[in-house]
């Protein structure tokens, strides 16, 4: 199996929600590396190992972050809070504020444009 | 409440979560653009239209010594194929039906399906998209006969290795097309497992490519679709007996690299 995380037995699962879960567990082990890596890379002794280390989390954010677009893509809500929160500016509470009292924010009318479309997003790569 | 209006059917949570599973696996199973061209998306309602970064200059402005040109945007399409469904076989989902009569959403979300294909393999001239095959400068290679696929594909991705485009390719066959090349050559070897070695790539299903097939790159950003809002249902209106659905999205599809593909004709 390539996962042993599943909660549910696996045949009661679609393949769409099979897809997610190795996103979603992918994304996990890449944050956890850049945690590590940035700790490692602290406390590290030798300038040489501490630039690698630096240059191998930076490495681990990049990975991160291409999984998280992959989620985004394929996940409605993901994607409508994404639009809410990243790349704003100002209390990050204050956002939300606004987004739930449909107050003008950055993109606070995007999630319900979108949360009841099928989710179909890119199928690049499937066949 | 969205512009979709799902909240005032007269459909219990059970029947529309039927109805959206079924509707996906269907759009999931035809569309054969969105397996291969990069995904834009979902921008919701409120796009209307994609930047290009052109202009149009106007060749005599109506005011001497002012230049005027007009900025270069591709407008979103939208879709709609209507479905009625009786509203007796959906109550049948909270009485714990799993087998529901949802043939009405098929039938919708094959056209759907076919209508977001059709655009991105042959285009759609009142939306201002070109299309992959129309847009292709390479001439059709001919397909004589179904044994004549292997030499037809040879030549294909001949051409777009001379013309700078490298992979992986895909080949995308219309109904047709794709049968044939499942089929069992005169010697007995599955065509299309010579197919896939020649053109070390996989072979899809796209019923939207009419009158052959069409060999691309999928090394991405040769082919953009832009999807405002992403297929949904929407609900439209509702009598005693009926109620009446709508399968829907906004798109629009940009050709980056018309050199990334070529046709291959059936004829």
């Amino acid at each position: 199996m390539s996962s042993e995380s599943y909660h549910e037995p696996i045949e009661l699962l679609t393949e769409g929600t099979k897809n997610m879960h190795r996103a979603l567990v992918s994304l996990r082990e890449e944050l956890e590396a850049v945690d590590w890596y940035q700790q490692r890379a602290e406390a590290c002794s030798d300038a040489e190992l501490r630039d690698i280390l630096t240059h191998n989390k930076n490495e681990e954010i990049e990975h991160a972050m291409m999984t998280l677009e992959w989620i985004r893509r394929h996940h409605p809500v993901f994607d409508g809070n994404i639009k809410t929160y990243v790349n704003t500016t100002g209390p990050i509470t204050g956002v939300e504020a606004a987004a739930v009292s449909g107050a003008s924010a950055p993109a606070a009318s995007a999630p319900a444009t979108l949360s009841t479309s099928l989710g179909i997003g890119s199928l690049k790569g499937k066949r | 409440m969205d512009l979709l209006k799902r909240e005032l059917a007269p459909i219990t949570s059970d029947a529309w979560e039927q109805i959206d599973e079924e509707a996906r696996r269907v759009l999931e199973l035809h569309l054969a653009g969105r397996k291969l061209v990069d995904f834009s998306g979902p921008h919701g309602w409120t796009l209307g239209g994609v930047n290009t970064g052109r202009l149009h200059h106007i060749e005599k402005p109506p005011i001497a010594g002012v230049g005027h040109a007009i900025r270069d945007v591709r407008p979103l399409v939208e879709l709609r194929a209507p479905i009625a469904l009786p509203i007796l076989e959906l109550d049948y989902a909270a009485r714990g039906a799993r087998d529901l009569d949802l043939d009405p959403v098929i039938q919708a979300a094959e056209k759907i399906a076919g209508a977001e294909d059709s655009a991105i393999f042959h285009g759609f001239a009142d939306g201002k998209i070109q299309g992959i095959i129309p847009a292709s400068p390479h001439a059709p290679i001919a397909v004589g006969s179904p044994l004549d696929w292997p030499r037809a594909l040879t030549a294909a991705k001949e051409t777009l290795r001379l013309a700078g485009v490298n992979g992986p390719y895909a080949l995308a066959a219309g109904l047709e097309a794709y049968s044939e090349l499942v089929s069992t050559g005169d010697d007995g070897y599955p065509l299309r497992k010579r197919i896939e070695q020649i053109i070390e790539a996989p072979i899809l299903w796209a019923p939207g490519v009419k009158g052959g097939a069409v060999l691309l790159s999928t090394r991405g950003g040769d082919y953009e679709l832009t999807v405002g809002q992403d297929l949904s249902i929407g609900y439209a209106g509702s009598d005693r007996q009926t109620v009446e659905l709508y399968l829907t999205e906004s798109f629009t599809f940009r050709v980056l690299e018309d050199k990334a593909a070529i046709f291959l004709r059936r004829g």
